[in-house]
């Protein structure tokens, strides 16, 4: 068997003494889609910070692809791992749309901004993947939240990383942008063989992307499987403490979820 | 391409001004007199050893002051931020009140006492400020802006102190070098900053792919591939290092490095690529207009330019302040 995309092995993690991760292990497999799931301040975002080193100091192991991650300098990692922030950060919003995706390929540049000669091919193939060719020209701050994140999407694609980490990627988005979204992130799976790990908030989007699930619970691994198997009512209570419903798609089959409220 | 346009144009007009202030003064000079100079004739001299190497350390200190405010707003992403309101300037003002207080002439691999000790103090004040801002957590234009003042606060009594117990003569010294000005003869002065200037310019020209994706936000930056740590502290070390050898030479000259990046930045965009060059043009060429209009606007008297850019400068922060946010917070 070849080693996985990303092989975490007692991930623990502190800020000024608050434990935020605790003895997370987790094999990420090349190609898969991995949902992460858990409740406010499980700790879910901090991983995916964790891995693209923007958080330091983090004891455990983590490879990538079989080397150390500690290996890696920040450039070389930049090109194998690429990260979308949560939305509603509003960064960059003073460039237009082509030059923030350039930016993306800081990883291959040289020094005094020097272009890498696939830095042209590599934009225009990130803009039409991720759909925002249409208003490359735009100023970031002349667009919807929806066609932002798009471009956020793209920009990552530029980096050309196998690896993407995406911190809830269609949070606040309508449910047109979101499905556009979902649908760059599978066929960018499908047809290059990424690996695409989603912070989520959403069971039933982690249930319908047929991935692995992974589920935080106060720091911890709390559930570790693929979606079919997290639809059932005690998995969920015991990562959530919350109950559900379920019930079926009359198209798919698939079992999704409700949210029980207070009601009773 | 109308920011192409706009570069071109800043080449011309920093060329045209370099060439043209030394003309400008009370003693008229042809250009006769400076292509054949002859000993009798006083106008030539005043040009080659008086006027040319004025306008030289002008427009070199401007240069780089201009563009090591331009470094400073990349690092904290915030356009108020300048060696100016940082604390820099005035931890270098500090650093050399100091030694001249002391009399600390040696000289350490060429370099004077007097600027060496503005370069540690331009460092501890940086050091200061970045620290005080981390421990907060907290790079708002408040927090930023309080710790400034607080290093200005209190470096300034500190200098206070140094004036204080210093002889007649050596206060006035220090009084009049912490006005700001470019009064020297020869090109001693200008040769002493260049060096700096230069080092500093070409390393912040190798670090324009680190600047940008800086002033987007830190996070993305390492996200990126930006070894965010690593590039910080170098900038910090080299911007600050540069901005206490001006600041030894030509005193603390303010609002420089906050007015040219913002009008740049108006004019080229938030791309440091094209803003670097347009900073360090325009703010040598600033530079020397303001000195050339401090020394000829109440003649003979000649003004310290320091004067001069505060009282410009003073309104310009001003209304960045009032100004909606997006424009004085650069990670929008």
């Amino acid at each position: 068997m070849s080693e996985p995309a990303l092989a975490i092995d007692a991930l623990s993690f502190s800020i000024r003494g608050q434990r935020i991760l605790h003895n997370v292990s987790v094999q990420i497999g090349s190609g898969e889609t991995w949902s992460i799931i858990g409740t406010n301040g499980a700790g879910k975002s901090t991983l995916l910070k964790c891995l693209m080193r923007i958080h330091r100091g983090w004891t455990g192991r983590a490879r990538l692809h079989g080397r150390d991650l500690a290996a890696f300098s920040q450039r070389e990692l930049a090109r194998r791992i690429a990260y979308v922030p949560q939305p509603g950060n509003d960064q960059g919003m003073l460039y237009s749309v082509r030059e923030f995706v350039r930016m993306g390929r800081y990883a291959y540049s040289g020094p005094f901004g020097a272009a890498h000669p696939g830095d042209g091919a590599a934009i225009e193939a990130a803009l039409k993947r991720a759909d925002v060719e249409i208003f490359a020209d735009r100023m970031l701050d002349t667009l919807s939240g929806g066609e932002r994140q798009k471009v956020f999407i793209a920009a990552v694609l530029a980096q050309g990383s196998d690896i993407l980490l995406l911190d809830e990627p269609t949070a606040f988005l309508d449910y047109g942008h979101q499905a556009a979204v979902a649908g760059i992130l599978r066929s960018i799976n499908r047809e290059s063989g990424a690996t695409v790990v989603s912070v989520t908030h959403d069971v039933n989007a982690a249930l319908q992307s047929g991935g692995k699930v992974l589920a935080l619970r106060g720091g911890e691994v709390a559930w570790i499987g693929p979606a079919k198997g997290l639809a059932r009512e005690q998995t969920l209570n015991r990562i959530f403490e919350a109950s559900f419903r379920f019930l079926e798609d009359p198209v798919t089959g698939l079992r999704l979820v409700a949210p029980q409220g207070a009601e009773e | 391409m109308r920011r192409y346009v706009w570069l071109l144009l800043l080449s011309f007009g920093s060329l045209a001004i370099v060439m043209g202030a030394p003309l400008v003064g009370g003693q008229p000079v042809s250009i006769e007199a400076i292509l054949h100079p002859r000993p009798d004739n006083p106008a030539a001299m005043i040009f080659w050893e008086i006027r040319l190497p004025r306008v030289c350390l002008a427009w070199i200190a401007g240069a780089g002051l201009a563009v090591a405010g331009m470094a400073f707003q990349a690092l904290f992403r915030n356009a108020l931020a300048t060696p100016f309101t940082l604390g820099v300037s005035s931890g270098a003002s500090l650093g050399a009140a100091l030694s001249v207080r002391l009399g600390w002439g040696a000289m350490l691999l060429g370099i004077s006492g007097v600027t060496i000790s503005a370069m540690a103090g331009a460092l501890v004040a940086i050091a200061f400020v970045y620290g005080l801002t981390r421990l907060k957590r907290d790079c708002s234009t408040g927090a930023m802006l309080l710790a400034g003042v607080a290093v200005n606060f209190f470096f300034s009594s500190l200098i206070l102190l140094i004036q204080y117990t210093a002889n007649f003569y050596d206060t006035f010294r220090i009084l009049r070098w912490l006005m700001g000005g470019l009064q020297m003869v020869g090109f001693d002065s200008p040769l002493r900053v260049l060096p700096f200037v230069i080092t500093g310019t070409v390393l912040l020209a190798a670090l324009v792919g680190e600047l940008n994706l800086l002033t987007i936000g830190e996070e993305m930056a390492a996200s990126r591939g930006v070894a965010v740590d690593c590039t910080k502290t170098l900038l910090f070390l080299v911007v600050s290092c540069m901005v206490g050898v001006i600041v030894s030479v030509c005193g603390p000259v303010g609002f420089v490095g906050l007015m040219c990046p913002h009008i740049c930045r108006l004019m080229v965009g938030p791309d440091h690529r094209r803003l670097l060059p347009a900073t360090l043009l325009f703010g040598g060429a600033f530079l020397v207009v303001c000195d050339t209009v401090a020394r000829t606007s109440f003649a003979p008297t000649e003004l310290p330019v320091g004067i001069f850019t505060s009282f410009l400068g003073g309104p310009f922060f001003l209304w960045l302040l009032l100004k909606p946010s997006r424009n004085v917070n650069l990670s929008l």
